[in-house]
């Protein structure tokens, strides 16, 4: 029932050409990303895998408008987010991308609705703040504030604020790693769902193996630069995931 | 760990520490100078035989001292001449008036003893030489050798400068009926008691005396002997040194500095205890794990909480430190400005050291309680949950959004409106810090404008004579004719003051019945909407103070007893009640006190309008006449007031909005850094989003400027408050300063507070751009 998407006739959001970065640690250098090339196409759901300081998460936060690279190219739709000032990366966040943090980062002050409505009040196109939660299957949890809410409601939450905007990108960063196995394919069914609905890219970092299944896409990272890059044949449900 | 963590908050340690030293200053200033002062003048006194009872009398013979001595607790007497001489001195031309005293001659007085600063006492049977007051010597920069003209009782005199000196009797030293001092104008002056009784046609006789008592007696019985035993010679009635004038101005200026030592670090350390509870309970919030772990170490609860009150003491003994040095600096300006106001030879200051452990020890106090909750949270705290972050707060839609408001606020609206509801005591106090740094600045501003009130009332509404003349003994009507017919007055109006005692029921009161023209255009009384009153023809006008301190009312009959002349006792009724900022007179007509006093037309003095420009001349002429006992120059007095009140106001402005600054900066850097804390990842996570610098400062900053300007009118009430119990705090019968604040006080404190939380937001708003947004993907708070 899961067609292998077709990777030539999609195009690509994202390009990255010979990205490296480079931290200074006191005397030290440390290379985080060490000449990394990859697109990634319009609708495809990519989990990102590879141990700690492996890199995934500086690519990442290039993906996402936090960082920028020592050298190379990072082309989202052709702007260039490598030469962006400041306030063109914000407005860049600010449209472009959706973030799904590990612990949620939900603003305890505000409902559910308010803390979508956060975003979609300084969006371009949003979708109503209700209308996301409704996908996310919280259409009946709208007025609770974060400390009425579970875990995986919570980050739900988070993934409705992170879609309402209608993003290009879907950035992850181990979304169920706060979550149980059960909560966490709630979660994951969220994310699988969106993406499948709304064709928004989504990058998905994890340590866990097992979430790979569910993606178009698995890429393996291991001391800054890519090693392996995958399709799976068959994308999986969350609910049919081993975990 | 301790200096690490205390150099970790360093922003804030630092702005507790300055306001917990604003308060320790303000009490060690306040303390050591009001320390300073009592113990000069009290040594002063001892040292030169101050007197405990005055009396001024007609004409006694010098054998009724004795009968004086023999009264039941009186420990000595000394006699003296009393009187008044109009002076010329070379290069000044305005009218200068001085008292005379009389010296043992050849020797200095039993009581009240001269402190000679230069020069020497007269020596016997040289009449023209005298000894002068410091301050008047000092104003037209005489020395000894210097030569004065003189009219004494009519007669023209030279004198010649033989000393100057200080006496405690003059410590602060105002013409009878003036409100300032001027020194230029207005002198004391001795000279041997042969050459005054000579002058006065006093031989053999006194009008003046001054007595010790002996330590039990009963003033009031004594006082009650003397007035009887004097009255058949024209007792004016003695007074103790109470009533003394110099006396009266040190006391009130005592006083002063005593609420100042109350109230202002009061509220400084009210704040910084506000201020450390608010750090360490943050401080507390962020260190759970660590204080979990030191107890899992096997710290006990105690040791834990030990841990946290040497932070606290640390930062305590910072302010007191800083404080006690700024406090001690402080002090001795001001000592050393009472020293040369109150023109003592030296000033006996010391660093009691009960002053400082006080300092320390409030400060300490105000510390430990505004810490003491916070420290007991972290003595508490069970080591299983320590470890566990704390739950997410639990928030709730505010009143105000339940109302149907919601839809008019944005989120970071919301955000900010909730976090206040959330922590309501913690928003007020934050608004009554805020509001009290606004407060103080109204108390330093309000003074320039409360005065400048008090002269255009008293001295422009009410007193318009230009020149007021005072006669050295009440002389006929036809005096104001000639008067009249100097070139250059173009109105003269008749004055008569007479010495009373008014009693309503057990109450009594010491004053004059100052008697004015019916509509007068020179002297009009107004009343409490400074509308003008018509001195009655039957029945007296009490001002506002003598009405309250009687107890008197319009209706009432009070009895008016005179304390010169026949001494007759009449019954009168209070027609009214005026409004005066200064002394506690009552008045009548002319025609009125004339017939009490079963006198014809009688004048004490006169009040005269000068045309522009005849005004020298007019004073030169007085100069001549006979039986002038001073002239007064309202406009000079009042100009050279102001230029000694500019400094001292100033300076008082100067240090309150440093203070108040200091208070203000302390409460919003510290609120705006402990909010960036506290919500640092909230922030970041919202700049993640796409939140741009400006939202994101919005949302950490607006609840702050919410309170700030929720603060401000408060403050203004604050400010209101505090000025009306310094009002009544130097209320007097000497002079009250009216409870009038100019709307500039409040447009500067207003701008002022907003300028300071500016600042302090704008330092931590810098901060917002570096928060770690990559941080804030990993990390669970």
């Amino acid at each position: 029932m899961h067609d292998q998407p077709d990777s030539r006739k999609r195009e690509a959001v994202f390009q990255i050409e010979a990205v490296t970065k480079v931290y200074r640690m006191g005397e030290v250098e440390v290379h985080a990303l060490r000449g990394v090339d990859l697109e990634l196409l319009a609708g495809e759901l990519v989990v990102l895998l590879g141990p700690s300081g492996s890199g995934k998460s500086t690519l990442l936060n290039i993906l996402g408008g936090l960082d920028t690279p020592t050298s190379g190219r990072v082309l989202c739709r052709g702007h260039d987010l490598v030469a962006a000032s400041e306030a063109e990366l914000t407005r860049f966040r600010r449209e472009a991308v959706g973030f799904v943090f590990q612990f949620y980062n939900l603003i305890p002050s505000l409902s559910a609705r308010e803390n979508v409505a956060i975003v979609t009040e300084i969006a371009r196109q949003p979708m109503a703040p209700e209308e996301a939660l409704q996908r996310v299957g919280l259409g009946d949890r709208l007025d609770h504030f974060p400390a009425q809410l579970s875990g995986g409601e919570q980050q739900r939450v988070a993934i409705a604020r992170a879609v309402a905007k209608r993003p290009e990108l879907l950035l992850c960063d181990e979304p169920t790693g706060a979550l149980d196995s059960a909560t966490g394919i709630v979660v994951l069914e969220a994310l699988e769902q969106i993406n499948r609905e709304l064709g928004t890219a989504t990058v998905i970092i994890t340590h866990n193996a097992g979430i790979a299944e569910m993606a178009d896409r698995v890429i393996h990272f291991a001391d800054g630069h890519i090693v392996s890059d995958e399709r799976n044949p068959v994308r999986k449900r969350p609910h049919e995931l081993s975990w | 760990m301790l200096w690490r963590e205390l150099w970790h908050m360093r922003g804030q340690v630092l702005a507790i520490a300055v306001v917990i030293a604003g308060g320790v200053a303000t009490l060690v200033m306040s303390l050591i100078s009001y320390a300073a002062l009592d113990s000069t003048r009290d040594a002063f006194y001892r040292d030169h035989r101050f007197a405990d009872l005055f009396v001024e009398l007609t004409r006694a013979p010098e054998s009724l001292r004795l009968r004086l001595e023999a009264i039941p607790g009186v420990q000595h007497v000394e006699s003296r001449v009393l009187g008044g001489a109009n002076l010329d001195v070379a290069g000044f031309d305005d009218p200068a008036t001085a008292i005379l005293l009389s010296l043992p001659d050849g020797r200095n007085s039993e009581l009240n003893r001269l402190h000679l600063l230069n020069g020497r006492l007269p020596e016997p049977g040289r009449d023209h030489e005298v000894v002068a007051y410091d301050s008047f010597a000092e104003a037209h920069a005489l020395q000894p050798g210097d030569r004065l003209g003189a009219v004494i009782n009519g007669r023209q005199r030279t004198l010649e400068i033989v000393g100057i000196a200080l006496s405690p009797e003059f410590i602060y030293h105002v013409r009878p009926g003036d409100l300032f001092p001027d020194f230029e104008r207005h002198g004391v002056l001795w000279l041997n008691r042969s050459a005054l009784a000579a002058a006065q046609e006093m031989e053999g006789a006194f009008n003046s005396a001054a007595l010790t008592l002996r330590r039990g007696a009963r003033e009031r019985e004594v006082i009650d002997e003397i007035d009887r035993l004097l009255a058949p010679y024209g007792g004016h009635g003695a007074i103790s040194r109470d009533d003394q004038l110099s006396h009266r101005y040190l006391e009130l200026e005592l006083e002063q500095l005593h609420s100042l030592a109350v109230l202002f670090p009061a509220i400084f350390l009210a704040v910084s205890a506000f201020l450390l509870n608010v750090v360490f309970s943050r401080l507390i919030t962020t260190q759970r794990e660590q204080i979990a772990l030191l107890k899992a170490f096997g710290y006990s609860h105690l040791a834990v909480a030990g841990l946290y009150l040497r932070m606290v003491v640390v930062i305590v003994a910072l302010g007191s430190l800083l404080g006690s040095l700024f406090g001690l600096w402080l002090g001795s300006l001001l000592a050393e400005l009472y020293r040369t106001f109150f023109r003592f030879p030296a000033m006996e200051f010391g660093l009691p050291p009960q002053v400082l452990l006080i300092g320390v020890a409030v400060a300490l106090a105000a510390g430990l309680s505004g810490a003491a909750l916070a420290l007991r949270r972290a003595a508490t705290l069970p080591p299983a949950e320590a470890m566990r972050p704390e739950a997410p707060p639990n928030f709730r839609p505010t009143v105000v959004e339940r109302l149907g408001l919601q839809r008019h606020f944005s989120q970071p609206t919301r955000m900010i409106l909730r976090n206040i509801e959330r922590r309501p005591l913690k928003a007020l106090l934050t608004v009554l810090g805020i509001a009290m740094a606004c407060g103080i600045l109204t108390v330093g501003r309000f003074q320039d404008g409360a005065i400048s009130h008090l002269i255009t009332v008293q001295f422009g509404l009410s007193q318009r004579a230009d020149l007021t003349v005072t006669f050295s003994e009440p002389r006929p009507g036809r005096v104001l004719h000639e008067l009249e017919a100097i070139d250059g007055v173009w109105l003269a109006e008749p004055t008569r003051a007479a010495l009373v005692t008014l009693y309503n029921g057990h109450r009594s009161y010491r004053t004059v019945v100052e008697a004015i023209p019916a509509q007068s255009r020179l002297h009009r009384l107004l009343d409490d909407q400074l509308l003008a009153v018509e001195p009655p023809d039957e029945g007296l006008l009490l001002n506002d103070f003598l009405a309250t301190t009687l107890g008197a009312g319009p209706g009432d009959t009070i009895t008016l007893r005179f304390m010169e002349g026949r001494r007759d006792e009449v019954a009168v009724v209070v027609a009214g009640v005026i409004r005066e900022y200064t002394g506690a007179a009552a008045y009548t007509t002319v025609a009125q006190l004339n017939r009490w006093l079963r006198e014809e037309m009688t004048l004490s003095g006169a009040m005269l309008a000068v045309e522009d420009g005849h005004h020298d001349a007019v004073v030169a002429q007085l100069k001549e006449l006979p039986a002038i006992a001073g002239v007064t120059d309202r406009h000079s007095a009042i100009r050279s007031f102001y230029d000694s009140m500019v400094e001292i106001m100033l300076t008082f402005a100067f240090f309150s909005t440093l203070l108040a600054g200091s208070i203000a900066f302390g409460v919003v850097y510290n609120s705006a850094r402990i909010a960036l804390t506290e919500r640092a990842r909230e922030l970041a996570s919202l700049r993640v989003l796409g939140l741009t610098r400006g939202e994101v400062g919005y949302i950490l900053i607006g609840e702050l400027a919410l309170l700030t300007v929720l603060a401000i009118p408060v403050g203004f009430l604050v400010g209101v408050g505090l000025i009306a119990l310094i009002v009544a705090g130097i209320e007097s019968d000497l002079y009250r300063v009216p409870l009038i604040i100019e709307p500039s006080v409040f447009v500067f404190a207003g701008l002022l507070i907003l300028v300071a939380s500016a600042l302090s937001a704008l330092i931590v708003l810098r901060r917002v751009r570096h928060l770690d947004l990559v941080e804030v993907l990993k990390t669970r708070e």
